[in-house]
């Protein structure tokens, strides 16, 4: 066909004419102007509205409804990211993953991601070896910067035995030889690690490291008062943030099998102890029930928390009416928190106390009134009468504890 | 509870105190000396390595006298010297080639690299296990060689662990607390000095230290591709409005059970 552009001037009489019998067949295309050019056609932007005026959404919310060009059939499809492909890598770096209950968290993310610049700095064709230790949750390995996994997930993995993993990660050091070993310098695991095997390789690790630049170093010394600047070493103990996340690419995360020798363990775990839920530190508690203005009754309040298993917290309301003492109080002028769940009983939410909420994960607000600034941030608002809400859970909670009990025995 | 049979040893350092600088009890070490001292009473010994003849260092030693030890071993190394090659030494030279039953050390140094490495490179330089950030230690059995340590974890939760004498554990701020430090006991109390021997740290010589910076705060990146995404980005609440509402005593009661259960709160 020939590219030459040819008018159809009554194509383009019926579609200068609205009422004409044709007009909706000839705008199903698109609409070329005399010289070519592609032409909108605004009258076929946007929706009519429910009051009959019409309406424009550049959004793209509203894709359902749009009659214009980029309709309903352009769906929102989820962002496919390309593959990164590391076929036959220069050299590898080997990054072992805290994996708290099973999960990534944002630490072993920000590892991966230093990782990743490391391996593909300048141009460089590395590849990331992830290790995997017990219970593994999480599929979204690949597109955390994952080339490679080891996934050791014996029972043996799933107690806590520092001394088996230390000699694991020390065979796949010693087998794959990596440019770096890279772990995130954290409280759950990974600082322990890695300096068991800096001593048990006898190399001398970096430890809270937050900035990396070429080829040296930033690093967190004197308990935090200080920085030092050193040349980049080959075990890394990182801090969070010290990279931003892999989040434009996505990984082979291909499985590699390795074989793991039992290691003599001289550290046997018993299990966690039971710990007194008031006598945790309020700004480490990771369940807290909280309690303020709204609350008649202390007794039952006390009783819910002893039940669940929750620290106790308070407003400041409640403490300033002698409920709870000063100590226990959440909030800008009390302690920040960082629960996991927060449960607010009868607490309409000041500002102050919601600025000490602040980092919690999931809020639940029991309260009469709907309208107030606690529900309006909650996860999860309950809105009645607290003292018969608490009862009910408590029934329910119980009820829960005895049928598992029942069926241990 | 005193075990006589057992060797106890807390290693101490010089702390630094977080805003002013100045030299003082390490916190965590002084955890470590209070347990050291429930447990093995008089019979806990203490070390230091460092330089003897540091006045502001001694100051700080005097205040671990002060809290009721009779003599702190002074292991005198220069300055610049690598004092985990000075230890091992002294470890090997007066325990007839045998390591103590029990080290007790802070998790981490208050001033330095700080890197938190001394109890696991003293450990296996002299064949010992380790553990980690320690809140207490509950009970020894000398004659299975055995003692039962509780680990302290994240969000205020511990560990029961068994360990096999002999240990290096490193003693996290969750043990109780020290005892205060009194100016009698503490001039009092003896300074044993002794030559130590080691060999300075070449490498950290060549690093440069200054006074930390803040930490640059991580900006949310937004990586829309068209002008209208990126106004949302900027213009949008923080989700809210997300919360569920319910109402009715036992409707509540079941949303929030099914929301504990959901998180593992049970």
């Amino acid at each position: 066909m020939s590219d030459i552009f040819r008018r159809d001037p009554r194509a383009e009489w019926i579609a200068r004419n609205r009422l004409h019998p044709l007009y909706q067949a000839i705008q199903q295309g698109p609409v070329y102007g005399p010289s070519g050019l592609l032409r909108k056609n605004l009258h076929g932007i946007g929706f009519i509205g429910p009051n009959g005026l019409k309406r424009i959404d550049r959004s793209g919310d509203s894709s359902g409804e749009m009659s214009g060009r980029r309709g309903g059939g352009q769906a929102q499809a989820a962002v496919v990211l390309p593959l990164h492909q590391v076929s036959e890598p220069d050299f590898t770096i080997v990054v072992a993953l805290d994996l708290v209950s099973g999960r990534l968290n944002g630490h072993d993310k920000d590892t991966l991601g230093l990782a990743q610049q490391l391996a593909n700095r300048d141009g460089a064709n590395g590849a990331v070896i992830a290790l995997a230790f017990g219970e593994l949750k999480d599929d979204t390995l690949g597109e955390a910067g994952v080339d490679r996994l080891i996934h050791l997930s014996d029972d043996q993995y799933n107690d806590y035995d520092p001394e088996q993993r230390c000699s694991d990660l020390s065979a796949i050091v010693e087998h794959f030889n990596p440019q770096y070993v890279l772990l995130p310098d954290s409280i759950n695991g990974g600082g322990d690690l890695g300096r068991r095997l800096a001593a048990k390789l006898s190399l001398r690790p970096a430890c809270g490291v937050w900035k990396v630049d070429n080829d040296s170093i930033v690093c967190r010394g004197s308990a935090g008062k200080s920085d030092i600047t050193r040349p980049l070493s080959r075990l890394l103990l990182v801090m969070e943030e010290c990279s931003e996340p892999v989040s434009e690419t996505r990984h082979e995360q291909l499985a590699l099998t390795v074989e793991s020798d039992r290691a003599v363990s001289k550290i046997v775990d018993h299990g966690n102890v039971k710990v007194d839920p008031n006598a945790i530190p309020l700004g480490e508690a990771g369940f807290i029930l909280s309690g303020g203005n709204g609350i008649a009754d202390w007794s039952g309040f006390h009783n819910a928390a002893t039940v669940l298993g929750a620290t106790e917290g308070a407003s400041r309301v409640a403490v300033d009416d002698g409920f709870m003492p000063r100590t226990r109080q959440v909030g800008a002028t009390g302690t920040w928190v960082t629960a996991q769940v927060y449960i607010a009983v009868g607490i309409s939410g000041a500002i102050q106390h919601m600025q000490g909420i602040g980092q919690c994960d999931k809020v639940v607000a029991i309260n009469t009134d709907e309208g107030c600034d606690m529900v309006k941030r909650a996860d999860l608002s309950a809105i009645g009468d607290s003292s018969e809400i608490l009862a009910n859970l408590i029934g329910l909670v119980e009820q829960h504890k005895a049928g598992a009990s029942k069926d241990v025995a | 509870m005193s075990h006589n049979n057992l060797t106890m040893v807390s290693l101490v350092s010089v702390g630094e105190h977080p805003a002013s600088g100045r030299p003082r009890r390490a916190e965590q070490d002084a955890r470590a000396v209070e347990l050291g001292m429930k447990l093995a009473g008089d019979d806990l010994q203490t070390l230091y390595a460092g330089a003897a003849d540091n006045e502001q260092a001694t100051g700080a030693l005097r205040s671990y006298l002060g809290m009721g030890l009779s003599q702190i071993k002074v292991l005198d190394l220069p300055e610049q010297a690598d004092a985990m090659l000075g230890l091992v030494e002294y470890f090997k030279g007066h325990f007839d080639n045998h390591c103590p039953d029990i080290i007790l050390t802070g998790v981490r140094a208050e001033s330095g690299e700080s890197s938190g490495m001394m109890p696991y490179m003293l450990a296996e330089q002299l064949g010992m296990t380790v553990v980690s950030s320690i809140a207490d230690i509950l009970s020894i059995d000398p004659e299975a060689k055995q003692a039962e340590v509780l680990q302290a974890l994240p969000r205020g939760q511990r560990r029961k662990v068994k360990v096999s004498l002999p240990f290096v554990a490193s003693v996290d701020m969750a043990a109780p607390e020290p005892r205060q430090s009194a100016f009698g006991p503490a001039n009092r109390g003896e300074l044993n000095a002794e030559q130590g021997h080691s060999e300075d740290d070449v490498e950290r010589s060549t690093w440069q230290t200054a006074q930390a910076k803040k930490r640059p705060k991580r900006l949310k990146i937004v990586k829309a591709k068209t002008a209208a995404d990126r106004f949302k980005a900027a213009t949008a609440k923080a989700a809210g409005g997300g919360g569920k509402v319910v109402h009715g005593t036992e409707e509540s009661a079941q949303a929030i059970f099914d929301l504990l259960l959901e998180e593992g709160m049970l």
